[in-house]
């Protein structure tokens, strides 16, 4: 039998920009990612056993401990969790709705950058057209949007602090155009 | 660029949208006459003034929605779901004189 | 210090010199100058040469309306910006500038004969006189026109300059801070908003940024402003943008904002873009854009050394420049004398004011005679001399009947102008707001706003500084409380001094000269005269848009800003109808040129676009591999041995794949997983094949149409589950057809419970083909029977590969024994490597995309997009065989019943062999009848795909052809870009073992 083939994160070879005391842009560990789609009901379902019960509130995540379920439509759902099994988690959450529902696993389509810093609104706002201020864009806010041409998941975890989820293939596009847009706030 | 104002999300920016066409276009059912069927494969309005159009939040809840969008102003007066009531259209404003002159 | 330089005074630092160079020769100019006040500081006026008659240009204006001091700004070989206003350059130290159209030197230009055959050159001259004959156009009229005309050099480097962008939203939008805009941002700021205050100079604050004698609240101007200035800068609510410019005002308060960062550094920092563009999105916008002051309009009024009455007043109160040292003021406004006064109690002598009006305002006069001025009313100017300045100008009484009487030469080094006040509207105007015409003040003045914003000060007609401060603060308050912000404040601003802004003229003024040659300009850069402006309405052009078109009256930079009421005056008097009736030409943005850098921003080189790389991408790129774009996927074309072409590398690959094994990165195509209990009835509707019946673990060959009936995409599907399916795309069609299948989905199929997701990123694919392919995987899987009973050809399993999950294919676009392996995107690199040991071990190789099209042609397999063109059935594709007829319904079901799709003009998929078999046609070459078929004969199609085929030795081609599959074994011709149509014969496009035997081993 051959030996088990290693991860190669999409980040590999990719420089990660940083500002001094300004920004800085870490990879987010691996984690499992998967796609809810269904009713509320189903949703609610899952929550009581995923822990944090995805928002039927637009644009809203909720989290409890190391797991999240983000907003992403009126049927969709964005789980996080830690890494691990993740075909044992979907069969114990699938188990546990009687309603219709997808749950695909997406564990490896994203991928995620987290910016922290005074300037990370700033420069995600060089290419994300959305208000980023406190009030229209609170922290717990979460919604699919763009970055440039890229589609992104954006989830404001903290004041200063941002999650980015996106396809792996834009991570060269994406990392570039965060390093461009921050290039200017070095001053 | 626009503020598009998604039923599920509120009002967003232009480019997170794709406009879908001419919205309520029922599709025939397959008995219909090739007349019947080349209207809905093939004839669109395009007039100016209020439509009711398709949009899509496709960068956003991915959500296939209605509005009714002035083609000259670009104004949109009503966003809607699918399958919900549709509002009525305003009327248009008179259209006053280009240049107003006062002394 | 030169002695156009005065001792003291202005917001120059005297202390700080700088130096610089215009047209080579050095200058010293001081920090705070701009390129204009620093060159009329030496007492440098000509600056440039205008559009058509290269006649020499001065400054005119101080500001950024200024048409005529454009220069070229040279930082080094690749840095060269044109058509920059002198008027708006910051001076910087060794700042390099170059004068624009003229040839050899500024002081003789060869193109200025235009200026002495000018009667040649009216308005409308080239659309008449370089119509024929027609092929002078090309070969001799256009290239000379072009030498000739034209606004600068582009420079000829790329731009090694960055440019960004940045979205940015805000409760109240204030453009302009001259006393109007501060007051209004200060309100608005009071009253809790968010705002943005944008101007265009180095410094708030306008028009009192020129004003030595106002005082506002007691204080001076100076002291005001910058107890303003600091106020807002103080709090984190407020963004200040000097150096910006609005210049395009959008649908839902949607402002362009451009800001100029590094052009006014000598050594700017490698961090910093020169430009930045800032995408407001405002709740309410106010407008405080000012006023412009218009020329008049006499003979041979455009000499350099005469300029506007209030820019010479801003030169000197501002920069300490004195424009001149013997003026003559010709004004039909108060505020020239303003001018005159500041200009006078600064040793400039003033040898009188010429008032066009017969009875301008007592106190005016006399404030005006107390200083020791001479005023003479209703006089003119009926001309000027001087060759590169003006030397005299010809002082004329007006008669009651507007002959001129007595005249006078009276000598001068500068005519100081002032026509009147034009409120801006132009960004009011851009928002699609409507328009007031005002009869006494003849000004347009902006009416009911498009979008949430409103006007506010000399942008509105309002002038006295007290009223326009009070405006202000009242519109910020306003403006912040539309805005859902507390507002309720009030505040009221006293001010003594301030300037007298009545008065105006517009049109030519009365004269004596020979209306029919002189030359009174209208529009300096165009060299439009009030002559051409009358000739067009002659001509029959009787709309102002017309007039503008074909005299360029206020085209390109001007953009109407100092010429368009004057012109309007001109062809509504000519025409014979009032001003409003006329109609104001509508204001475009850009408000003042912007640079391309700044559209472009940060989408340039690698950031035009994203590009897509696979999981495996660096290993095929270590290979040494080539890419192909395809989509935005960047995909390995080919990979080449050492002294392999192309043409060898995909030789060696595709015989490779037929007698052993290839390896293939198939990850790009597009995947969606279709999930839910109306899974299958969801795939019955939305492709034109069964699946009811498809059993799981089988996979299906899916061919999907739209409601039209013509193929849109296709791709294999495995049933995965009773109520799931993994379906694959084309590389290029996956977001069309996810997005099609959510349309339906939700608007259509709303009774079906069904689930998508796009998996494609989530899987890596690795494609192994060819008779070794099971060999290689063997002993790679784990829990998955791979022998040719336990799976069969179009199955999926699901199990384990090198430890890690697997879909595993057993699928082929080869026509050979093939597998695709699915696996975790992040995993696929770590199981390549596994494979491609046992890939080389069995003698087998990688594989790129050209050897895949080809392998996929031997068999005849389509490429939807490429093989077909959004125009063909299922049928006329060769896979009508996958309809499921027996379906109730499915997208192109009814469309495939339309009485057009039959017939024999009808294009269907054929095969094509050359007669000439070493022979490979173009894609896209026509098919015709005969070799040489007459003038005018249709195609009967064309080539779709054509190749190579090392494993047939010989051509192979697939082709479009009209009745195609009855003209089995006919002759057909091939159309060739390089020689005469060449013999085909019509064939099965399938070319390589046609039994299927190899795929089934
Ligand atoms: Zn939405």
């Amino acid at each position: 039998m051959s030996e088990t083939a290693t991860r190669l994160s999409a980040f590999a070879g990719l420089t990660l920009p940083a500002v001094r005391n300004r920004l800085s842009v870490t990879v987010a560990p691996d984690a499992i990612r998967y796609s809810l789609r269904g009713s509320p009901a189903a949703a609610a379902a899952l929550g009581a056993v995923f822990g944090p019960v995805p928002s039927t509130t637009a644009c809203r995540a909720t989290s409890a401990g190391d797991r999240a379920a983000l907003w992403l439509g009126p049927d969709e759902w964005y789980l996080l969790a830690p890494d691990g099994d993740a075909a044992a988690l979907a069969a114990s959450l699938s188990a546990a709705i009687d309603e219709p529902h997808a749950l695909v696993d997406i564990s490896h389509r994203n991928v995620g950058l987290i910016l922290k810093g005074p300037r990370a609104a700033d420069v995600l706002n060089g290419a994300c057209p959305l208000d980023l201020s406190e009030t229209a864009f609170p922290v717990g806010m979460s919604t699919r949007t763009l970055y440039a041409k890229a589609e992104i998941i954006l989830w404001r975890t903290g004041l200063d602090t941002f999650r980015v989820e996106f396809w792996r293939s834009f991570a060269g596009y994406i990392v570039g155009l965060i390093a461009e847009n921050a290039r200017e706030h070095a001053v | 660029m626009l503020l598009v104002t998604c039923p599920y999300c509120g009002p967003r920016p232009e480019i997170e949208f794709r406009q879908a066409g001419e919205a309520h276009i029922a599709r025939p059912a397959i008995t219909c006459s090739d007349d019947e069927w080349a209207d809905f494969l093939y004839m669109r309005d395009n007039h100016k003034g209020y439509m009711r159009e398709r949009w899509r939040h496709v960068a956003g809840c991915g959500r296939f929605f209605n509005v009714v969008r002035h083609t000259v102003t670009d104004k949109f007066v009503a966003s809607y779901k699918v399958g919900e009531e549709k509002p009525a259209i305003p009327a248009e404003a008179a259209a006053g004189p280009r240049v107003e002159i006062v002394r | 210090m030169s002695r156009f330089r005065t001792e003291a005074g202005g917001r120059v630092k005297r202390d700080k010199v700088l130096s610089f160079t215009f047209d080579g020769v050095a200058y010293q100019g001081l920090t705070g100058d701009t390129l204009a006040s620093a060159l009329l500081a030496n007492g440098v006026h000509l600056v440039g040469r205008s559009f058509k008659y290269h006649r020499p240009r001065g400054i005119v204006t101080a500001g950024p309306e200024d048409q005529n001091a454009l220069i070229t700004l040279r930082r080094d070989a690749a840095r060269e910006t044109p058509n920059l206003r002198a008027t708006q350059v910051e001076l910087y130290q060794g700042l390099e500038a170059e004068s624009q159209n003229r040839w050899p030197s500024l002081k003789f230009d060869v193109n200025a004969i235009n200026g002495l055959a000018s009667s040649l050159f009216v308005s409308g001259f080239y659309y008449k006189t370089f119509m024929w004959p027609r092929s002078f156009w090309k070969n001799v009229y256009e290239p000379r026109i072009r030498a000739a005309a034209g606004l600068g050099k582009a420079p000829a480097k790329a731009d090694p300059d960055r440019y960004t962008s940045r979205y940015v939203h805000c409760d109240v939008l204030v453009i302009g801070a001259g006393p109007a805009g501060l007051t209004a941002a200060l309100a608005a700021k009071e009253a809790g908003a968010t705002v943005i205050l944008a101007d265009e100079g180095a410094e708030f604050g306008g028009s009192l940024l020129g004003d030595a004698v106002t005082t506002i609240e007691g204080k001076s101007t100076d002291a005001w402003m910058s107890d303003v200035v600091m106020n807002l800068a103080m709090s984190d609510k407020v963004r200040m943008l000097a150096r910006t410019t609005a210049f395009g005002y959008f649908a839902d308060n949607f402002v362009a904002l451009v800001e100029r960062v590094t052009d006014h550094l000598a050594a700017p920092s490698d961090a910093l873009p020169r430009e930045r563009l800032w995408q407001v999105r405002a709740k309410q916008v106010i407008l405080a854009t000012g006023a412009l002051e218009r020329p008049l309009v006499f003979p041979e009024n455009d000499r350099p050394g005469i300029m506007m009455a209030e820019a010479g007043r801003s030169f000197l109160n501002r920069y300490g420049v004195k424009v001149g040292l013997r003026a003559v003021v010709f004004t039909a406004t108060d505020s020239a004398y303003r001018a005159a006064i500041d200009l006078k109690q600064a040793g400039v002598d003033i040898q009188l004011i010429a008032d066009l009006r017969a009875r301008p305002p007592a106190d005016v006069v006399d404030e005006a005679l107390a200083c020791g001025l001479t005023v003479r009313a209703a006089s003119t100017l009926c001309g000027t001399q001087g060759g590169l300045r003006v030397s005299a100008a010809e002082v004329g009484e007006v008669n009651g009947d507007l002959t001129i009487g007595r005249k006078e030469v009276v000598d001068c080094d500068v005519v100081l102008m002032s026509g009147g006040w034009t409120p801006n509207i132009n960004l009011h105007s851009q928002s699609r707001g409507r328009l007031i015409y005002n009869e006494t003040t003849q000004n347009f003045l902006p009416g009911a706003p498009g979008y949430d914003n409103v006007s506010i000060g000399a942008c509105k007609g309002t002038y006295d500084l007290s009223a326009t401060m009070n405006e202000g603060y009242a519109a910020g308050e306003a403006a912040a409380r539309a805005s859902g912000r507390k507002g309720g404040m009030k505040k009221g601003f006293s001010s003594l001094g301030g300037l007298a802004m009545g008065g105006g003229h517009l049109g030519v003024v009365p004269h004596d000269r020979d209306p029919g040659r002189v030359k009174a300009f209208v529009d300096f850069q165009h060299d439009v005269t009030a002559k051409d402006i009358k000739l067009a309405t002659r001509e029959g052009f009787q709309s102002i848009e017309h007039v503008k078109r074909f005299t360029t009256t206020g085209m390109a930079t001007d953009q109407g800003k100092t010429s368009n009421m004057n012109a309007l005056a001109i062809a509504a008097k000519a025409i014979g109808k009032a001003i409003p009736e006329v109609g104001l030409t509508t204001f475009r943005l850009p408000y003042t040129p912007t640079t391309f850098g700044n559209f472009a921003g940060t989408a340039r080189g690698d950031l035009f676009d994203p590009i897509r790389k696979t999981p495996m991408h660096d290993w095929a790129a270590a290979q040494g591999a080539p890419f192909e774009n395809v989509a935005l996927w960047k995909r390995a074309w080919y990979f080449p041995k050492a002294g392999e072409d192309m043409h060898a590398a995909v030789n060696r690959e595709c015989k490779t794949v037929r007698t052993t094994v290839g390896m293939f990165d198939a990850s790009t195509l597009g995947k969606i997983e279709v999930v839910g209990p109306d899974a299958a009835e969801f795939m019955n509707r939305m492709y034109v094949n069964p699946w009811t019946k498809l059993e799981i673990g089988r996979c299906r060959y899916g061919i999907m149409c739209r409601d039209d009936g013509f193929v849109y995409d296709d791709g294999v599907v495995g049933r995965m589950a009773a109520d799931r399916f993994h379906v694959t795309t084309t590389t290029g069609g996956a977001p069309r057809v996810m997005n099609l299948m959510e349309d339906y989905l939700q608007t259509e199929f709303t009774d079906l419970k069904v689930f998508l997701t796009s998996t494609t990123e989530q899987w890596a694919v690795i494609a192994v083909q060819g008779p070794k392919a099971r060999e290689v995987l063997a002993p790679l899987v784990e829990g998955i029977d791979i022998g040719k009973d336990a799976m069969p050809h179009m199955s999926v399993r699901e199990g384990r590969i090198c430890g890690v999950p697997t879909r595993l294919f057993r699928i082929s676009f080869t026509g050979e024994l093939g597998f695709e392996v699915n696996v975790p995107a992040d995993y696929g690199q770590g199981v390549l490597d596994a494979i491609w040991r046992e890939v080389r071990e069995a003698g087998g190789c990688a594989y790129g995309t050209e050897a895949m099209h080809v392998l996929r042609a031997e068999k005849g397999y389509i490429i939807v997009g490429q093989d077909t063109d959004g125009t063909l059935t299922p049928d006329e594709a060769g896979v009508g065989w996958a309809v499921g007829k027996a379906k109730a319904d499915f997208l192109g079901k009814r469309g495939l019943m339309r009485p057009d799709l039959t017939g024999p003009s009808r294009k269907q998929l054929i095969g094509l062999l050359t007669v000439d078999p070493k022979r490979v046609p173009d894609e896209g070459a026509q098919l015709v009848a005969s070799a040489a078929p007459a003038k005018g004969s249709h195609a009967l199609g064309h080539v779709t795909s054509a190749y190579w085929s090392e494993n047939l030795g010989r051509s192979i081609a697939m082709a479009q052809l009209e009745n195609g599959r009855a003209r089995l074994g006919e002759t057909v011709y091939i159309t060739s870009l390089t020689g005469a149509a060449f013999p085909a014969v019509v064939a099965d496009p399938i070319f390589y073992d046609k039994a299927g035997a190899r795929i089934d081993v």
